[in-house]
């Protein structure tokens, strides 16, 4: 019994029986496939999380966005820089206590490197309702290279907790089709 | 054995009982500890669940109880009391059963047992106050530079410091246990399961430990920074290890039952045991699951850690999920139920509080908390729920549906057999399981669905009433967090059930004597195995390759569906 010793004092030399040994040996192969597809998406797919980060002060990361949003901003929404950054620019976007700043205005099909980082607590990007979820550490400027493929007004939302105005934090990006033909064309190469 | 050992101790007399319903000798100081341990674990379930339900009817959009400064406050609470505090009592009280009663040993120093319940009691004490006095809501987690008040982490390394006395404890009896020859040949499998929970939670505390002393130092003012991406490798070294503490503590449990109950036997020694060793090898790896979001970290390390070393836990798991249902099946079998594929599932005990809950606990631990978790632990499919209410979701259906259900489970055995009483409300103790089992198993789906359509842990407010810029959640989600808040209380059902047959047990329960009948009795060959797996009248296992099969067919559908919905986001690199 299992909670007895086992029977026979040489367990380890009893026969393994063909249903324990097949099903180990299935859940196994399952194991190494799953291992493999992590690496495989590396080469096959579009969607996977660069690794290209900086440490950065805070307050240094701040002023990058500021002159970012200065540079490029086409209007004001509640406050809040709308900025249209060219295709090819770095894009700066700032996490803090509580939003996400500025608002963006990309196009479809384009791909853009996207910095971010916070200046104070930890923050969770949340583009919804896309769903695509990253940490957002203060002192670490992530970069991520990213194509919206979809037209429309997406949120931010904050999902790491970062006190009591957590659930207030919210940004926000556009995506126009206004360049559509050559978006498309760009989509069906792939990048 | 002579009088000095090769350690050198000598030997002791220890009072102790003989148990009239498995023949065990019962160590008195042990079986003392246990029970106060185990009360302890339940007081601390009961305000950790309470504060469970407040979340979800919080959560609940059109209950919406909480305001938003108590909701971070009872999160903060729910998350150490249940998930710290409930469980590892109970694990302290699984390992002195597992050493001390299995081995029919006595406990080794059992004063300096009582030295670590007390560290542990202050230090859960500490903490709890800490929160409720409001100003450490940082959540369970306390990511810096967020910061609580240092006794928030002064009571978390108390606690700790006494779970690791009880550890060393587990390990001090097992030598006096060899020493003395108090069992013949190769400890039991669920004292080798509780031999694994106890190596791993040495990792786990030590990491804590690292982590935590640092943190409190910040929090005083001794230290001046803490990197918040160091903070979380280290210390999801504890926080993701100690939930491997659980599995093992609970898959023991499942193979204790299912030998108490219907004389089951593993099926072979070797694959259980190497099943647990591989627990030991690599389940440590899993830190790495909440660090695939962050920046700055290698693809390639992720990838080794994520999967514990290309899966080789899981194969783990998988293999305890089919070692444990068949060793249940054999042993069926071979009480009579041998009519078609599954007349051994369906006249198991189903009306023993004590089977139900085990056998629901492996079903849910492996279809929901399992399959969930090996998709939110890929490194390119835990971008589509990094932090939304999917991972509460996938670790409700491990440490609710698997680890606490378990435990609940073990309890209808520890309360006649270690308290010696008669369990009380015998048909609302019946119900518990289900209760609890669907409650919990529906909660985990629900928050698990919410996720998949965004929805963010953690949060007090998804309409985002008060925010500048608005964003509204789909319609789904709202109906999936409406959901999830009916299945808590469910749940919360069967909770209150559970404490309250507990208490009126230890306190009103009739108490138990030679020659009394138990409402919900073991196995009736007392301490014999039923089955002899390996033997030439071996038995085959239509029932359990049916179920593995089925298993593995939802697992890899439910694989290739969220690869299909990754594939749909934009691009990124």
């Amino acid at each position: 019994m299992a909670v007895t010793p086992p029977e026979r004092r040489i367990w380890w030399n009893e026969p393994i029986e063909r249903v324990e040994l097949t099903w180990t040996l299935i859940a196994f192969l399952w194991g190494l496939f799953m291992f493999g597809f992590m690496i495989a998406w590396h080469f096959i797919g579009q969607q996977n999380l660069n690794k290209e980060a900086y440490r950065i002060a805070p307050s240094n990361y701040e002023q990058k966005v500021e002159e970012f949003a200065k540079k490029y901003a086409v209007r004001q929404e509640k406050g809040v820089p709308v900025v249209k950054p060219p295709a090819g620019t770095e894009i700066y976007l700032l996490g803090r206590l509580w939003q996400w700043w500025p608002i963006l205005e990309l196009e479809k099909g384009v791909s853009y490197r996207i910095h971010v980082s916070s200046i104070d607590w930890q923050h969770g990007f949340s583009l919804q309702p896309v769903n695509i979820n990253i940490q957002v550490h203060p002192g670490y400027e992530h970069v991520i290279t990213m194509t919206p493929t979809e037209a429309g007004e997406f949120g931010i939302i904050c999902n790491e907790f970062c006190g009591i105005g957590h659930h207030t934090m919210t940004g926000k990006i556009y995506v126009t089709e206004r360049k559509q033909a050559e978006a498309d064309q760009r989509l069906a190469e792939g990048r | 054995m002579t009088a000095t050992t090769v350690i050198g101790a000598i030997q002791r007399t220890a009072a102790s009982r003989t148990c009239p319903y498995t023949g065990l000798k019962v160590d008195i100081a042990a079986q003392t500890l246990i029970k106060a341990n185990a009360v302890a674990a339940v007081i601390f379930l009961a305000v950790g669940g309470l504060m469970g339900l407040l979340v979800a009817l919080t959560r609940w959009p059109a209950v919406h109880l909480l305001p938003a400064e108590w909701f971070y406050l009872v999160l903060t609470g729910h998350g150490a009391n249940v998930l710290l505090f409930w469980i590892i009592f109970f694990e302290i009280a699984v390992l002195y059963f597992a050493s001390a009663i299995l081995l029919n040993c006595r406990l080794a120093t059992p004063k300096l047992a009582w030295l670590g319940f007390i560290l542990m009691v202050v230090g859960a004490v500490l903490t709890n106050v800490a929160v409720l006095q409001g100003d450490s809501s940082v959540m369970f987690t306390s990511y810096p530079p967020m910061q609580a008040k240092p006794n928030f982490y002064l009571g978390l390394i108390l606690f700790a410091v006494g779970a690791l006395v009880g550890v060393a404890i587990f390990f001090a009896t097992l030598v006096i246990a060899k020493e003395e020859g108090t069992y013949q040949g190769s400890i039991p499998l669920v004292t080798f399961g509780a031999l694994t929970a106890a190596i791993i939670a040495v990792f786990t505390i030590a990491s804590g430990a690292i982590i935590l002393i640092p943190t409190w130092l910040w929090s005083l003012g001794l230290i001046s920074d803490i990197d918040p991406l160091m903070y979380k490798v280290v210390w999801w070294a504890m926080g993701h290890s100690s939930q491997q503490i659980n599995v093992s503590a609970h898959v023991a449990i499942w193979y204790m039952i299912g030998a108490l109950l219907l004389g089951a036997k593993p099926l072979s020694e070797k694959v259980s045991r190497g099943a647990f060793f591989l627990y030991i090898l690599f389940l440590q790896l899993a830190s790495a699951h909440h660090l695939l979001a962050e920046p700055g970290l290698d693809a390639s390390w992720k990838i080794v850690n994520t999967s514990y070393m290309m899966y080789l836990a899981v194969l783990g798991s998988m293999i305890h999920g089919l070692t444990v249902p068949g060793s249940i099946e054999a042993a069926q079998r071979r009480n009579g139920y041998t009519k078609g594929a599954f007349e051994w599932l369906r006249k198991a005990p189903w009306g023993n509080p004590a089977f139900a809950g085990m056998f629901l606990s492996l079903i849910f631990f492996g279809f929901i908390g399992g399959i969930s978790g090996v998709v939110l632990g890929t490194e390119q499919l835990n971008l589509l729920m990094h932090n939304t209410i999917y991972v509460p979701g996938h670790f409700h259906g491990t440490v609710v549906a698997g680890t606490t259900l378990a435990f609940m489970a073990g309890t209808y055995l520890v309360l006649p057999l270690i308290f010696q009483r008669e369990i009380v409300w015998p048909s609302l103790a019946r119900l518990q399981p289900y209760l609890f089992g669907i409650g919990a198993a529906g909660i985990s789906l629900f928050m698990m669905g919410a996720g998949t359509l965004g929805v963010p842990r953690r949060h007090w407010d998804i309409t985002f009433s008060d925010a500048e810029l608005s964003f509204a959640h789909s319609a789904g989600a709202f109906l999936m967090m409406g959901l999830n808040g009916l299945f808590a209380i469910l749940a919360a059902l069967g909770g209150i059930i559970f404490v309250l047959v507990v208490v009126g047990t230890v306190l009103f329960g009739q108490k138990v004597e030679r020659g009394h009948k138990l409402t919900f009795p073991l196995h009736a060959g007392g301490g014999a195995a039923v089955s002899h797996y390996g033997s030439h009248a071996t038995v085959k296992l239509p029932g359990t390759i049916i179920l593995v099969t089925v298993f593995f067919v939802s697992f890899a559908l439910y694989y290739f569906i969220n690869w299909k919905y990754l594939s749909e986001l934009w691009l990124f690199r």
